[in-house]
C-alpha cells in the first residue's frame, strides 16, 4: 500500500491517515521526522529522461518540496501535492514542452506512488495535470514564454485551491440557519472552517459529533469547537439514529468525490447517510474540486481497500477477524448537495465538470 | 348533412379511448351489428382530411369508397344521435385508430348533428358530407388508396348492412389506404412526438424528397389536431395526390395488419409475409435504389441483419458503394443531388425497416459532411472524402468506441461475481469475452425471451468459449437475481433523460436488479446516445410482426392463437424496443468513460460540438 519503515508500530496503515494521525494525534516530532525519512529514499519512478542526475534531484525535489508543504497542518495533503507539482515546474531545466510535460508526469506519478490509497491526493495530482496542460496556448508560444503560462496556471490551480476551504465556508453560510442542529462525522478541515466562519458571524447553532471511532475524531472536532464556544455534545456512532431527529443537517466532508457524484469518506459516513435520508434529513458534503477523481465505484467493494488497524482496548484472539477498512462510499442519491469552491452543486454536476475536464 | 360544417364543432369532449378496450354491448346496434371495434373511421384523421384538402379534391371514386366506408360509419352515427354525442365521439375516436386514409370518419365530424335519413339514404347523403375540406391537411387518403378499396367497396356498397364479413374487407382496404399514406410517412419528423414511429433520428433539413414534403404535410395535420383537440393518434395522409405519388414511389407494398392495438395505433405495422418476396420480384426494376441498398433493405426486412452496431455499418457500407458509383447529374450540384439521393435511400430503407437511433445519428452525420463539403473540390475528390469520412465514422465511434468500452467494463468485473446479461448485445458480449481473456473467474447468466430468442447465439458464443454459463427465460429473473452481482445490458440509444432505450424487456430486467440492489450497468457507444426524451415505451416505438407471438418454433401443439387475426376482440402485440427509466441504471459505460445516467446530455453536448470539429 505505501512505504513503512520498519520501526513502525502500526504496519499496514494508509499513509494518508498517517499524516491525519500525524497532524492530529498525539504525536512528537521524532516519529514524524521517522515517518517522513522513512517515505522519502525510495525513487520508484523508472526515469526515460537521458540525464538521470536531474532526475534524480527532480524527484527527489518533488518528495521534499511535498513534505515540506505537508508540514503545515492546516494543509490539505492535496494542496501540498499540487504546490509541489508547480514547483516542479519552476525548477524544472527542461528546454521543450515534451520535456516537461514528461517530467511533469513522472513527479505526478512519484507523489501518487507515495500512497496509492489517497484518493485526493491522485485526483488533485490527475487535475493538476490537465489544468495545467490544457491551454492552448502551448502550441503557439516559445518555450520560455509557454513556460511561464504554465507557471501561472499552476499557480493559480495551488491558489484556488488553497483559497478553496474559504469559498466553501462563505458558500455554506446560507445553510446554516439560526437554532439548527447540525450533525457532524469525521473531522474535515473545511466543515471546520465552515463552522468556524458561522460560529463567528456569531449564528446559534449547536452541533452533535460523532465519537469516530477508531480515529477519535470527535474528540478532536468537539475540543475545536468548544474552544469557539459552539455547544458541543458527544454521541457515540451507534446513537446516530437514536439522535437524528433532533439532527436539522449532516455536514461531513469528503476524501474524495468520485464520478457519479457519490463520496468517499471516513467509515461510518454511508451509515449516517442511509439515516439521514430515511428520516428525511439533508446530507450536506463540504469538498474542494481538486477532489473529483474518476472512479465510478459500485459498491462498497469497488473501492481500493484503506486498512487502517482497529484498537478495542483489550487483546482479541488471533482467530477473530476484523473489519479494518477506514473508509465507505457513499452513493449520490443519499447526498443533498455539494459545497465546493465551484459552487453549491448537486451530485450529478461532479460527472458533468469531470467530463468538461477531460475530454 | 351538412358537408361544410366545420367537424370541430362536433367532437365533445375530446375523448379518445386509448388501451385495450372491449366493444361495447352490442345490443345497442340495431340490425347493424356494428362492433365498434370494427369502426376504424379515424374521425380525427378525416378531420385532418376535412380540414386541409379543398373539396374539389374529392374525385368520385373516392366518394364511392368514402360513401361505403362512411356507410357504416353513417350507419352508427345514425344510429346513435344525440345522446351519443360523446360515445360518438368515442366511437369515432375509436376508429380513429387505425383505419385507412381517415375517409370514413368525415362523417363523423358533424358528429352530433347525426344524419336523420335512414341507412337506404345514409350513402348518398355520406357522399356528400365527406368532402374532404376544412381542417384537412394534404391528403394522403389519395386516390391511390381509392383505387384500392373501390374493388373492396363495389361489392359491398350494395350492401348496407355489411356482414361480418364485409366489415372486415372494409377494414382491410382502409388499412391499405392507410399503408399507402404511412409509406408516405415513413421518414423522419424532428422532434415531432405525434408523428412518433419507431424510426426517428431527426433528418431535417436536407429532405429533398417527397418523403420530406409528406413528412411536413402529415407533421401540420397533426400539429393542429392537436392544437384543435384530442391529440388524433394517426397520422393522415389526406392529400390523395400525395399519397399517390407515395405509393408510386414506395418500393415496398405494405398492407396494413388487422387487429391492430388501439393504444399504439401511431406506429405502422403491416403483414409481414408477403413484404419480402414481393421486394426481391422487384429488385431488377428498381434503379433508383442502388443495388447495395437494395440489398440491405432486404436485409433489414427479413430479419438477417439485427443488432444496432450490425445495421449501423451495413447501412453506412452500403452508402459507402452508393457514393462510389455515384456521378453527379449535368446541372445539379454534387452537394444537394447527393443528400437528395441519400435521403430517397433512407426512405427505403424506413420503407425496409423503420430506422433505429443510432443510425439516425449516423445518417445526420452523413449528411452534414455532405453539407460541409467545400465547392471546390472535384467529383471524385469529394467523393473520396466521404467514403473515408465513413470509414473513419465506423472505425472511430464504432469499433474503437467498443475497444475504449471494454477497457472500461472489464474493471468493474472481479473474480467470483455473477453476471446477468439479457438478449444479445455486441457491447456486452466483447465485454465478457475479454474479461474471460484477462483470466478474471466469474459466471455468466443469459436472460433470453421469446419471441426473438436472441440470447441462444450469445450462449453459443459464450460457450464456445468456454464460459460457465446459465440460461433462463425472462420469467425467471426475479428467481435468480437474488445470486447476481452485476447486470451488463446493452442499448440500442440512451436519451438525454438517462432513459435507456432498448431491446424489449430490458426495462424488467433493470428493474428487478434495481429492486435487488445489483448494479446495472449499461454499455452502450457514445453515437447512440440521443438529445431526445422519452418517458414511456409508449410514443415512440417499432411494431414487429405479430405472427411470431402466435407461433412457438418447434412446437406445434401449441396452435391456439393460429386463426388470431379472425378473432375481433383478439389483438396481438410484438414491441420491439422499451424504454428503462434512469433511476434503474447505475452506470453507463461509453467510449467517454464510464458516466452516470445523469450527465448524458452533456455528451450529447459535447459530441455534437466535436462533430464541428470534424
Amino acid at each position: 500500500m505505501e512505504t513503512e519503515a520498519p520501526s513502525m508500530e502500526n504496519p499496514k496503515i494508509s499513509a494518508y491517515y498517517q499524516t491525519r494521525l500525524a497532524h492530529f494525534g498525539v504525536v512528537s516530532t521524532e516519529w514524524l521526522a521517522q515517518a517522513q525519512s522513512a517515505t522519502n529514499p525510495n525513487p520508484p519512478l523508472p526515469s526515460s529522461s537521458t540525464n538521470s542526475h536531474t532526475d534524480k534531484d527532480t524527484n527527489f525535489s518533488v518528495i521534499d518540496e511535498f513534505n515540506r508543504w505537508r508540514n503545515h497542518p492546516d494543509l490539505a495533503e492535496a494542496v501540498a501535492a499540487i504546490r509541489a507539482l508547480a514547483a516542479v515546474i519552476s525548477a524544472s531545466k527542461a528546454s521543450t514542452m515534451m520535456q516537461l510535460e514528461i517530467e511533469l508526469k513522472n513527479a505526478s506519478d512519484t507523489l501518487k506512488a507515495w500512497d496509492t490509497t489517497s484518493i485526493s491526493l491522485t485526483a488533485a495530482s490527475d487535475l493538476f495535470m490537465r489544468y495545467v496542460t490544457r491551454t492552448s496556448a502551448l502550441e503557439f508560444e516559445d518555450f520560455n514564454s509557454a513556460k511561464a503560462r504554465l507557471i501561472e496556471r499552476a499557480d493559480k490551480f495551488g491558489e484556488i485551491s488553497y483559497k478553496a476551504r474559504k469559498i466553501i465556508g462563505m458558500l455554506s453560510q446560507d445553510f446554516i440557519f439560526d437554532g439548527c442542529t447540525i450533525l457532524v462525522h469525521g473531522f474535515s478541515r473545511v466543515v471546520f472552517e465552515v463552522l468556524k466562519l458561522a460560529a463567528h458571524n456569531k449564528k446559534r447553532f449547536r452541533v452533535f459529533c460523532t465519537e469516530g471511532r477508531p480515529d477519535r475524531t470527535g474528540l478532536r472536532l468537539s475540543n475545536d469547537l468548544a474552544k469557539l464556544d459552539v455547544p458541543v455534545k458527544l454521541v457515540i456512532d451507534s446513537a446516530v439514529a437514536y439522535t437524528m431527529d433532533e439532527v436539522d443537517l449532516v455536514l461531513v466532508g469528503a476524501d474524495g468525490v468520485v464520478e457519479s457524484g457519490g463520496i468517499i469518506n471516513m467509515m461510518g459516513t454511508y451509515q449516517i447517510a442511509l439515516v439521514a435520508k430515511s428520516m428525511n434529513k439533508p446530507v450536506y458534503v463540504a469538498a474542494e474540486s481538486y477532489k473529483f477523481a474518476r472512479h465510478y465505484p459500485l459498491d462498497q467493494k469497488d473501492l481500493a481497500p484503506a486498512l487502517r488497524p482497529v484498537d478495542f482496548g483489550v487483546p482479541i484472539p488471533s482467530k477473530v477477524e476484523v473489519e479494518c477498512s477506514a473508509r465507505d462510499y457513499t452513493p449520490p442519491q443519499y447526498l443533498t448537495l455539494l459545497f465546493t469552491d465551484l459552487g453549491v452543486l448537486t451530485p450529478s454536476v461532479v460527472s458533468d465538470e469531470l467530463i468538461q475536464l477531460y475530454l | 348533412m351538412d358537408a361544410r360544417r366545420p367537424p370541430r364543432a362536433v367532437i365533445d369532449p375530446k375523448v379518445r379511448t386509448v388501451g385495450f378496450f372491449t366493444p361495447p354491448d352490442p345490443i345497442q346496434f340495431d340490425s347493424n351489428s356494428l362492433s365498434p371495434v370494427m369502426i376504424p373511421p379515424p374521425c380525427h384523421s378525416s378531420e385532418n382530411l376535412d380540414l386541409h384538402s379543398p373539396p374539389s379534391v374529392t374525385p368520385p371514386s373516392g366518394d364511392e369508397s368514402v360513401s361505403v366506408t362512411g356507410s357504416y360509419n353513417g350507419s352508427s352515427s345514425e344510429l346513435f344521435p344525440a345522446p351519443m354525442s360523446p360515445a360518438l365521439s368515442q366511437k369515432i375516436v375509436a376508429g380513429d385508430g387505425g383505419v385507412g386514409g381517415g375517409i370514413v370518419a368525415s362523417s363523423f365530424p358533424r358528429g352530433g348533428g347525426v344524419p336523420v335519413c335512414k341507412l337506404t339514404t345514409v350513402s348518398v347523403v355520406n357522399t356528400d358530407s365527406f368532402a374532404f375540406d376544412e381542417r384537412d391537411k394534404p391528403n394522403k387518403g389519395g386516390g391511390s388508396s381509392m383505387e384500392v378499396k373501390d374493388q373492396a367497396m363495389n361489392s359491398k356498397q350494395k350492401n348496407e348492412k355489411s356482414s361480418k364479413a364485409e366489415r372486415r374487407a372494409l377494414q382491410e382496404a382502409q388499412r391499405a389506404a392507410k399503408a399507402e399514406g404511412n409509406k408516405a410517412t415513413g421518414t423522419v419528423t424532428s422532434g415531432n412526438l405525434k408523428s412518433a414511429k419507431a424510426t426517428k433520428p431527426p433528418q431535417k433539413v436536407d429532405n429533398t424528397s417527397v418523403a420530406a414534403s409528406e413528412k411536413k404535410g402529415v407533421d401540420r395535420p397533426s400539429e393542429k389536431d392537436r392544437k384543435k383537440d384530442v391529440p388524433h393518434p394517426r397520422m393522415q395522409y389526406d392529400d390523395k395526390s400525395r399519397v399517390e405519388k407515395a405509393k408510386r414511389r414506395a418500393v415496398v407494398n405494405h398492407t396494413e395488419s388487422r387487429n391492430r392495438v388501439e393504444l399504439f395505433r401511431h406506429l405502422p405495422q403491416y403483414e409481414h409475409g408477403s413484404q419480402l418476396p414481393d421486394l426481391e420480384a422487384k429488385f431488377f426494376q428498381l434503379e433508383p435504389v442502388h443495388p447495395s441498398v437494395y440489398k440491405v433493405g432486404l436485409q433489414y426486412l427479413s430479419g438477417d441483419i439485427s443488432g444496432g452496431n450490425a445495421r449501423c455499418i451495413a447501412m453506412l457500407q452500403a452508402f459507402q458503394d452508393a457514393i462510389k458509383d455515384y456521378t453527379v447529374p449535368p446541372e445539379k450540384t454534387l452537394v444537394r443531388d447527393l443528400t437528395a439521393k441519400i435521403s430517397s435511400y433512407v426512405s427505403f430503407l424506413i420503407e425496409c425497416r423503420p430506422l433505429s437511433i443510432s443510425m439516425g445519428n449516423a445518417i445526420r452525420f452523413l449528411k452534414s459532411q455532405i453539407a460541409k463539403l467545400p465547392l471546390t473540390l472535384s467529383e471524385s475528390e469529394s467523393k473520396t472524402s466521404l467514403q473515408s469520412d465513413i470509414e473513419r465514422f465506423i472505425y472511430e465511434k464504432i469499433i474503437l468506441a467498443d475497444k475504449v468500452i471494454v477497457e472500461h467494463a472489464v474493471t468493474k468485473i472481479r473474480d467470483g461475481d455473477v453476471l446477468l446479461t439479457y438478449g444479445s448485445s455486441s457491447a456486452v458480449e466483447m465485454i465478457l469475452l475479454r474479461a474471460h481473456e484477462l483470466g478474471k473467474q466469474f459466471q455468466v447468466v443469459v436472460v433470453d425471451s421469446r419471441p426473438s430468442l436472441k440470447g441462444k447465439l450469445l450462449l453459443r458464443r459464450l460457450v464456445e468459449k468456454g464460459l460457465t454459463c446459465t440460461y433462463t427465460h425472462i420469467n425467471a429473473v426475479s428467481f435468480i437475481m437474488h445470486e447476481v452481482t452485476r447486470v451488463f445490458l446493452g442499448a440500442s440509444s440512451v436519451l438525454s433523460n438517462g432513459t435507456v432505450y432498448s431491446g424489449v424487456g430490458t426495462a424488467s430486467v433493470a428493474m428487478v436488479a434495481h429492486a435487488f440492489h445489483v448494479p446495472v450497468i449499461v454499455c452502450c457507444e457514445a453515437f447512440k446516445f440521443h438529445e431526445r426524451v422519452q418517458l414511456d415505451s409508449i410514443c415512440s416505438n417499432e411494431l414487429g410482426d405479430p405472427d411470431v407471438i402466435s407461433k412457438v418454433s418447434g412446437r406445434g401443439d401449441v396452435n391456439h392463437l393460429d386463426a388470431w387475426a379472425n378473432a375481433e376482440n383478439l389483438q396481438l402485440l410484438n414491441l420491439i424496443y422499451d424504454a428503462t427509466p434512469s433511476d434503474y441504471v447505475s452506470i453507463i459505460v461509453t467510449d467517454y468513460g464510464m458516466i452516470p445516467p445523469t450527465s448524458v446530455p452533456v455528451v450529447v453536448r459535447e459530441y455534437s460540438r466535436e462533430q464541428v470539429w470534424i
